[in-house]
This record gives C-alpha cells, sequence and structure tokens, in this order.
C-alpha cells in the first residue's frame, strides 16, 4: 500500500533513488535533483490541506472582491443572469453610510478597552499563576473556564446580571447606570468589550504562562542583587521578556475584534441602542443577508480586511515584532 | 510573605470574576422566581425547582440541539485530525518541494478571519451547493482546522530524527512511519488537539446560524440563540429557561475540559500558536 502510493508520487517525480529515501533526507544535493523533493509524498499528505485551502479560503477571498466590484444579488440556484460590473459603487454604498463608519467607530471603542485590559490583565494574572504552587491547577481552571465555554451560554448569564434589575445594578443601588448598562448608547459597546475580555482571557493567559517559561530565571536575581523588588523585576524582566507573546495577544484580540458578531447581535439585541453597538461583521450580516445585498455587504469585508490589515501593520509597529 | 500573599489575593479575586457567573448561572436556571437581589445568590431551598429545564425542553428540542452539536462537532474533529495529522506530519518530517510554501500559507490562512468569509461561503455552500440544513454545510468550512495543523507539525518535529531514519532502513513506508511510529509517541498531543479543536465547533454560533433555518437541524447554541432572541420574553421565566439552556450547552464543554484539562497545557498550546 504505502509503496504503492509512493511509487505513484515518486512516477511524475521521475525517482531514481527511491531507495535512498531514507538516507536522501538530510542531502541538499540529491534533493535538487528531484523535482519534487527528497520525500514526494508529503505532497501528497498535504494535498487535502492544500485543496480545502483553495476552496475554502482563496476562492471565497477571490470571489468576495469580485462580488464587491459587480452587482450581485441572490438567485435561484442554477439560474443564469446577468452580473454587471459596477467599479466602486458597492464600496461608494458602503462608505456614505453612516452605519457603516459608526460600526467601524465602534470597533475603534471596542479595541481602545479590549487590547490593553487583555494585556494587562493577562500578563498580571499569568505572571501571578507562575509563581504560585498550590491550588495551581484550580487556578488555572477556573481561568480558562470561561474560554472553555459557548459564548451563547455565557451571554445568557450576562444577560441576566447586567439587566436593568440584574443583580450588579443591585449591588450598585444608587451607583447603577440609568438607563442600564446594556440599553445605555454611552455603555453598551464598554460592556461588550468587557464581556468579551472576560471571556477570552483564559486563552491569552495560557500564552503568557508559555512566554513566562522563556524569560532566563537569572534576570530576576540579577535585578534582586540591584535590589530592586517585585515590582521592578515585573516591569524590568517580566514584561520585556514576554514582548513577543504580547505582540501575539495585540494581534489575536485585534482580530477577534474584527470578528465580533455574537455579542451585540445577543447582548444588545443586534447592536442597540439605535447602532451603538453594531460591528461590521453584523452589518455584513444585515445587510448581506437580511437585506439581501451581498454586493455591498462583500465590500464592507473587503474594508474591514484592509482595517484589520492597518491595525495590525501599527501594531507592528509600536508593540514590536515578534522575534523570529 | 507579603509578596506571596498579594499573588494569592489577585488570583482569588481573579478566580472569583471567573467562576462566579457560571456558579449564578446555575443558581438562575434552578430558581423558580428569578430573584436578583445579593441574597438571590445564596438561593432559598423553597424557591429551587428544575421547571426551567422543563420550560426551555418545551420550546427548544434540548435533546436534538445536543446531538446536532455532537455530530457537527465529531465531523469537525474527525476531518481535523485525519487531514491535520497528514499536513502536520508532512510539514514536520517529510522533504518535499514548497513545504515552507505550505507552512507559511498555514500561518497566513490564521491571521485572516473567518466572518469575513461570510458571504462568498454563504453564497457558495448555501445557495450554489445547496447545503444549507445539512451537517455537510455545516461542518464543510471547518472541516481542517490551520491552527491543529500547526500544532501537529509542533509535537512531530520534537520527535528524535533517528528514530525516522532507523524505521526507514529497516524499509517502513511513509504511511506505516507516521501510523505505528509517530502518533503512538504524540498520543497526549492529539488528546489536547481535540480538546482545543472541539472548543470550536460546539460553540460555534455564527456559521450554523446562518446556514441552519430548520429546527430539528441547528446545534443547541444556535437554537438557545433564537430562544433567547426570539422566544424567552413568552416564558413565565425567562432569564431562568435561559439559564437552563446556558446550563445544558456549557456542561458537555466544561466537564471535558474538567476531566481532561492536565492535557491543556500552557507549553503545547503555546509552542502550537507561536509555531
Amino acid at each position: 500500500m504505502t509503496v504503492d502510493l509512493a511509487g505513484a508520487t515518486g512516477r511524475t517525480g521521475g525517482d531514481p533513488g527511491r531507495s535512498g529515501r531514507a538516507g536522501g533526507e538530510a542531502d541538499a544535493g540529491k534533493k535538487r535533483r528531484r523535482p519534487f523533493g527528497a520525500q514526494p509524498l508529503g505532497i501528497l499528505f498535504s494535498a487535502p490541506y492544500l485543496i480545502f485551502v483553495g476552496v475554502v479560503f482563496a476562492y471565497p477571498v477571490i470571489f468576495a472582491v469580485w462580488m464587491s466590484f459587480h452587482d450581485y444579488f441572490f438567485t435561484a440556484p442554477g439560474a443564469q443572469v446577468d452580473r454587471p460590473f459596477v467599479g466602486l459603487d458597492n464600496y461608494v454604498t458602503a462608505l456614505t453610510d453612516p452605519d457603516v463608519w459608526r460600526a467601524f467607530g465602534n470597533v475603534g471603542i471596542f479595541l481602545i478597552i479590549n487590547v490593553p485590559l487583555t494585556v494587562v490583565l493577562s500578563i498580571v494574572l499569568a505572571t501571578a499563576l507562575d509563581r504560585v504552587v498550590r491550588a495551581r491547577t484550580f487556578f488555572r481552571v477556573a481561568f480558562y473556564v470561561p474560554y472553555v465555554t459557548a459564548s451563547v451560554a455565557v451571554v445568557a448569564v450576562w444577560l441576566f446580571l447586567f439587566s436593568n434589575t440584574g443583580l450588579i445594578n443591585n449591588v450598585l443601588g444608587p451607583l447603577a447606570p440609568n438607563p442600564s448598562w446594556l440599553v445605555n448608547s454611552a455603555l453598551a459597546m464598554p460592556t461588550i468589550a468587557l464581556f468579551v475580555t472576560w471571556k477570552g482571557l483564559g486563552f491569552y493567559i495560557l500564552l503568557y504562562l508559555a512566554a513566562l517559561q522563556n524569560v532566563q530565571k537569572e534576570l530576576y536575581e540579577s535585578v534582586a542583587v540591584d535590589g530592586g523588588g517585585r515590582l521592578r523585576q515585573f516591569f524590568s524582566v517580566t514584561v520585556p521578556g514576554v514582548r513577543p507573546a504580547t505582540f501575539l495577544v495585540v494581534l489575536l484580540s485585534t482580530i477577534t475584534g474584527a470578528n465580533l458578531f455574537t455579542e451585540p447581535y445577543l447582548l444588545t439585541s443586534g447592536g442597540g441602542p439605535n447602532g451603538a453597538s453594531t460591528s461590521p461583521v453584523l452589518l455584513i450580516y444585515q445587510k448581506g443577508i437580511e437585506q439581501q445585498n451581498p454586493d455591498v455587504a462583500a465590500a464592507i469585508g473587503v474594508v474591514l480586511i484592509i482595517f484589520v490589515l492597518v491595525i495590525a501593520l501599527l501594531q507592528r509597529r509600536f508593540v514590536g515584532r515578534e522575534e523570529s | 510573605m507579603r509578596s506571596k500573599i498579594v499573588t494569592y489575593g489577585v488570583l482569588t479575586v481573579g478566580a472569583l470574576a471567573f467562576l462566579f457567573p457560571f456558579y449564578y448561572m446555575v443558581v438562575g436556571s434552578l430558581q423558580t422566581n428569578p430573584d436578583t437581589s445579593i441574597a438571590g445568590a445564596f438561593p432559598h431551598p423553597s424557591n429551587l425547582t428544575t421547571e426551567n429545564y422543563t420550560a426551555i425542553d418545551g420550546r427548544i428540542n434540548l435533546l436534538q440541539g445536543l446531538a446536532n452539536s455532537g455530530i457537527f462537532t465529531g465531523g469537525v474533529i474527525l476531518g481535523t485530525l485525519v487531514f491535520g495529522v497528514l499536513a502536520g506530519y508532512a510539514l514536520a518530517v517529510l522533504k518535499w518541494r514548497g513545504r515552507s510554501a505550505t507552512f507559511a500559507l498555514v500561518l497566513l490562512v490564521q491571521v485572516v478571519p473567518f466572518q469575513l468569509l461570510m458571504i462568498p461561503l454563504y453564497v457558495m455552500i448555501a445557495r450554489d451547493y445547496g447545503l444549507s440544513d445539512s451537517y455537510l454545510g455545516m461542518i464543510l468550512p471547518f472541516f481542517i482546522n490551520s491552527t491543529a495543523v500547526v500544532i501537529f507539525r509542533q509535537y512531530f518535529l520534537q520527535l528524535p530524527k533517528e528514530l525516522f531514519d532507523a524505521a526507514r532502513i529497516d524499509g517502513a513506508g511513509e504511511f506505516r512511519l507516521l501510523w505505528s511510529v509517530a502518533l503512538p509517541l504524540v498520543r497526549p498531543a492529539l488528546l489536547t488537539a481535540v480538546l482545543l479543536t472541539f472548543i470550536g465547533p460546539w460553540n460555534e454560533f455564527l456559521w450554523p446560524f446562518l446556514i441552519t433555518k430548520d429546527a430539528t437541524m441547528q446545534p443547541l447554541a444556535v437554537s438557545l440563540a433564537n430562544f433567547i432572541s426570539n422566544i424567552a420574553a413568552s416564558t413565565t421565566n425567562p432569564f431562568g429557561a435561559m439559564m437552563a439552556g446556558a446550563v445544558v450547552l456549557a456542561a458537555p464543554a466544561v466537564a471535558l475540559f474538567l476531566i481532561f484539562q492536565r492535557y491543556f497545557t500552557s507549553n503545547d498550546l503555546g509552542s502550537g500558536v507561536k509555531g
């Protein structure tokens, strides 16, 4: 079985040295003589993945860009219709829509709250977790539980906690905001940002815990010898030491922000009040599927990709690139 | 000593903030009348009931939803494991032309948010292929997981090269090497990958929400979301019923995580994500 498959792949590769496959692994010279490399079976092993990426990733991206430049509408399957090229019309429609600007502004608010909060809380909690021995498992489990639980399930609790007569307002008493959290246009988006921070923090703590293993322990000692306390050690050893992880955390939480859908859809009944917590993905859903304008929705999607890339590049400048 | 106390203090406050909503979810699901006062967090026995579970089961079919979630998740895990292991093995162990380009592609795919592909995928899968309200349509976009490919590659990279060379000299083919040498050595890693990929489809909302309109095909996350946004208001204790549904949806993932949490380690995941 194995030999047959190897032979089949090798045939296209012309395999004078198939018997030497084992020895040829590290031999660059031999590799060059074989058009598909020393072990062309790798292509076969990766083929399902590559086909998958082509069908579910590359083609949809191209299709989305194509759609955004054409007058695209839903039809019955197989119907032959004309979908004329309309240039930038869909982009003009999208970018002259105040709702679209609002949605991107909302992501901005989300990121300003979510990203720093995520970085600070996860770095502090990971450092604390890294130091303790007792009850370590308990704390780890506690921190990861929101991460492994479905958003839809925990959204239900937050709705209960943050409702007008909910526990949070009961605890706050006269300090409770009016109108209440999720129906308050100034607080709806910050509340969503808080929810997402809480929900995802476990994952980022995990990343920082891994990064902390790479921080040299001697550095702490040398700071201690110089008379630096815990705080000093934290800022001059831990924080710079986990910088690559910080870059990753910032990038991933930005992507999460760009993907925001479930939370505004459920927590604020579709991005309310009055669009104060609408996200671009929610808007893509509303315009594309509810209002049947997939071409405009695709244009918003393309703008969103550009938005993510620009933010990622800016962050790369400020947070610094991951050392590789 | 003082820093120990501070450390434990920070961790305890954190743990409370993380766990309290779950505790409150269970309490809320068991209350006859929602009690949102501070005392309500410590429920009185006379206010306890399982009515909320019956109430939500009457509106959405919990068992059917769980079964749909299970099939969806199972399909995704199957594809992730089989094709993720193959690709990860090829990227870590085999030398072939296009290997580094493929790995670059794996990393690139992870950075672009799936949601951005939502409209074209919806048109393709629901409109062109007519796969809405089918398990295949739900599974297809998640069938192979790039993060899993990276994780598997990372594990296979850690195996000593000599092992493979020795087996190859003994005449073992690559499939045999993968199946009888490499896989048994990374078994704990497989479990981690299953745990990590389980969370995704089990908790996924947007995609199945888009392509399932038929209530009997909806995963539990979707039917619970529909209940929250459309139906809950018409039940006698809407929050209680919502909490009950939330407990049913949360329980399998949390239980699996609790049982296997020692496999859910930072190094595995960290190295996986860092590539």
